[in-house]
C-alpha cells in the first residue's frame, strides 16, 4: 500500500500539492518545482490540465517516484478511450505509481487544442468501475489479466456544484464504484464544506479539500469566468480588492480555508501556482 | 431530419474556380427544410454562379437525394444537361450527395456542410437530441439523451464543471443532468437509480448498414 493510502487509513490529516507536467519534454522546471515540496504527503499530477496539451502525466509521475516523491495521478476521461486508459493504469501500476486520481476531465473547449475530439468513452464512474475490476484482475472485456495493479484511488468531487442533490448523487456512486478518497474542487464558502461533509462524512471515505492560493483580485476574476467549478464568492473578491497586500490577503483567505479543512474533512490539496515556498504559512 | 449549412461563398467559389459549366442538385427533403438545397436556394445559387461567370447547364431537385435507386433515375432524365456540364454541385447532405456521386460519373462537389440529425424548435432553428448511438438510453433518463444532450455524454450524472445548473461547455444552456433529474422528480429513478455500464459502442458499428428482418421485431 502507498504510504499516502497509509496516512489516510491511518486517520491522520494529509497534504498535497500539484504539479503541471511541462509544455516540453525537458522536466527539469517541473523537478525543481517538486523540490519545494518535500513538506507535502503526496503531490498531484495533472492530465492535460484545462485541456491544455502537455506531457504526459505517467512520464512526470515516474520522474517523481525516481526523486523519491510520492504522486497521485491524474487522468481523465477526456482523451483516451477505456483500452488507452486501462492500459495506461496497467502502465502506471508497472511504473511504481501507487495513487491515481480519475476524473472526468475538462472538455476541449477550453484548451488549446479546440479542434480535437472528446473522447469521453467512460466516464469517472465508469473509470473508477474498470480500475476496481483491474485490481480483481480483470479487464472491461472480462479478459484475466496475467498480473494484478495495486493501486490506491481517488474521485473528485464538487462541494461547491448546484444543484448539490445532484452532485451528491455521483459521489455517491463514485463510493459504489471503489473510490477509496475524495480531492475536491476549490470552496470558498465555509457553509458549503459544512453541508457536503454532513452528507460525506456518513460514507467514511477521506476527503481532503481543495485550497486554492488567489494571487490577485483579477485571478479571481479569471478563475471565476473561466475555470469550470470554482466559485469565488462576491465577498471576497471586495476583500482582495480592498486589500492593500492582495497575496496577503489570499494566503488570509487560503489560512481560513486550511482551517476549514482541519475541522472537517481529513486533508487538503494545496493549489499555490508557482508560490510554494508560502505552503508553510499557508498551512500554519 | 438533418441539419446542414451552406459553404461561405468564398469557399463554394474556391472549389468550383476550376469549373466552367455546373449542373446543380438539390433535395425536396431535409435540405429544402433547412434552408440550404430546395428551389430558392438552386435559384439563388445558379444566378450567384452566372454572376461568377459560369455556366448552369441545368438544375434538378430530388425528392429524396438520399434514396440511392430513385436518386440515379431522377438524375438520368438530366443525362443531356449533365452530360454538358463539367462539374455536379449538390446542395443536400452528405449521403444525398454520395447517392448522386454513385451514379454519375462527372465529379460531384458538395456545397454544403451536414451537421446532425436535428429536432425543429421553430423556423430556421434546430437542435440535436438524437445522435443515433445504436444503443437507447432514453427509457431511464426521463426521455432525455444525455449521450446527446450533454456535452461530454456522460451517463451517470453530471461533471464538476457543473454551475448552477448549467453546462460548463455553454452556460446558457441547462445541464441535461439537471433536465434528467426535473424530469425523474426523484433521484432513485431510472438512470440515478443504478451506477450505467459503459455504452457498448460496438452497436455503432461504421459504416452502418441495417437491413429489417423478415419478421418485424426479430432484431435480438
Amino acid at each position: 500500500m502507498s504510504r499516502f493510502a497509509d496516512l489516510l487509513i491511518s486517520g491522520n490529516f494529509v497534504v498535497t500539492a500539484e504539479i503541471a507536467p511541462p509544455k516540453g519534454a525537458d522536466a527539469t522546471a517541473a523537478l525543481a518545482v517538486a523540490d519545494k515540496l518535500h513538506s507535502v504527503d503526496a503531490i498531484n499530477i495533472t492530465d492535460n490540465q484545462g485541456a491544455c496539451m502537455r506531457m504526459s502525466p505517467l512520464a512526470l509521475a515516474r520522474l517523481l517516484i525516481d526523486r523519491g516523491f510520492e504522486p497521485i495521478l491524474q487522468l481523465t476521461c477526456r482523451d483516451r478511450n477505456r483500452m488507452a486508459l486501462q492500459s495506461d493504469i496497467l502502465g502506471a501500476a508497472a511504473l511504481g505509481v501507487e495513487n491515481l486520481l480519475l476524473l472526468t476531465g475538462d472538455h476541449p473547449r477550453f484548451g488549446d487544442h479546440t479542434a480535437s475530439r472528446p473522447v469521453f468513452d467512460l466516464d469517472s464512474v465508469q473509470l473508477l468501475q474498470a480500475v476496481t475490476q483491474l485490481q480483481d484482475g480483470i479487464d472491461m472485456a472480462g479478459n484475466r489479466l496475467a498480473s494484478i495493479p495495486r493501486l490506491f484511488v481517488g474521485a473528485a468531487a464538487s462541494p461547491a456544484a448546484d444543484p448539490q442533490d445532484l452532485a451528491l448523487k455521483k459521489v455517491q456512486k463514485k463510493i459504489a464504484c471503489g473510490a477509496q478518497f475524495f480531492q475536491t474542487q476549490a470552496v470558498f464558502q465555509r457553509s458549503r464544506v459544512e453541508l457536503f461533509m454532513e452528507t460525506a462524512q456518513t460514507y467514511r471515505v477521506p476527503v481532503i479539500l481543495g485550497v486554492l492560493l488567489i494571487k490577485s483580485p483579477r485571478m479571481a476574476r479569471f478563475l471565476n469566468a473561466q475555470i469550470p467549478g470554482v466559485r469565488v464568492p462576491d465577498e471576497l473578491l471586495e476583500r482582495l480588492d480592498n486589500a492593500r497586500d492582495p497575496l496577503c490577503e489570499g494566503i488570509e483567505i487560503a489560512r481560513e480555508m486550511v482551517s476549514w479543512a482541519r475541522e472537517y474533512c481529513q486533508g487538503v490539496h494545496l493549489m499555490t501556482f508557482g508560490r510554494e515556498e508560502l505552503i508553510p504559512e499557508i498551512l500554519g | 431530419m438533418i441539419i446542414s449549412a451552406a459553404k461561405e461563398r468564398t469557399r463554394r467559389a474556391a472549389l468550383l474556380q476550376d469549373y466552367r459549366s455546373v449542373f446543380l442538385v438539390g433535395c425536396g427533403a431535409c435540405a429544402t427544410a433547412c434552408k440550404v438545397g430546395g428551389e430558392e436556394e438552386i435559384f439563388a445559387t445558379q444566378e450567384w454562379l452566372e454572376e461568377l461567370g459560369h455556366d448552369v447547364t441545368g438544375s434538378a431537385i430530388l425528392d429524396e437525394a438520399c434514396h440511392i435507386m430513385r436518386a440515379a433515375r431522377e438524375v438520368r432524365r438530366f443525362r443531356d444537361q449533365i452530360a454538358e456540364a463539367d462539374v455536379l454541385l449538390v446542395l443536400a447532405c452528405g449521403a444525398g450527395a454520395q447517392s448522386i456521386s454513385e451514379c454519375s460519373d462527372k465529379p460531384v462537389l458538395t456545397g454544403v456542410d451536414p451537421l446532425f440529425l436535428g429536432n425543429v424548435r421553430r423556423f430556421g432553428q434546430y437542435e440535436e437530441k438524437c445522435s443515433l448511438c445504436g444503443d437507447c438510453i432514453l427509457n431511464e433518463t426521463g426521455g432525455i439523451c444525455p449521450v446527446t444532450t450533454c456535452a461530454k455524454g456522460l451517463l451517470n450524472g453530471p461533471c464538476g464543471g457543473m454551475d448552477d445548473g448549467c453546462c460548463e461547455v455553454d452556460p446558457e444552456r441547462e445541464c441535461a443532468w439537471v433536465r434528467i433529474a426535473k424530469r425523474l422528480e426523484d433521484l432513485q429513478q431510472g438512470v440515478f437509480s443504478r451506477v450505467v455500464e459503459p455504452k457498448d459502442w460496438s452497436r455503432k458499428f461504421k459504416p452502418g448498414q441495417h437491413s429489417i428482418e423478415r419478421t418485424p421485431g426479430s432484431r435480438k
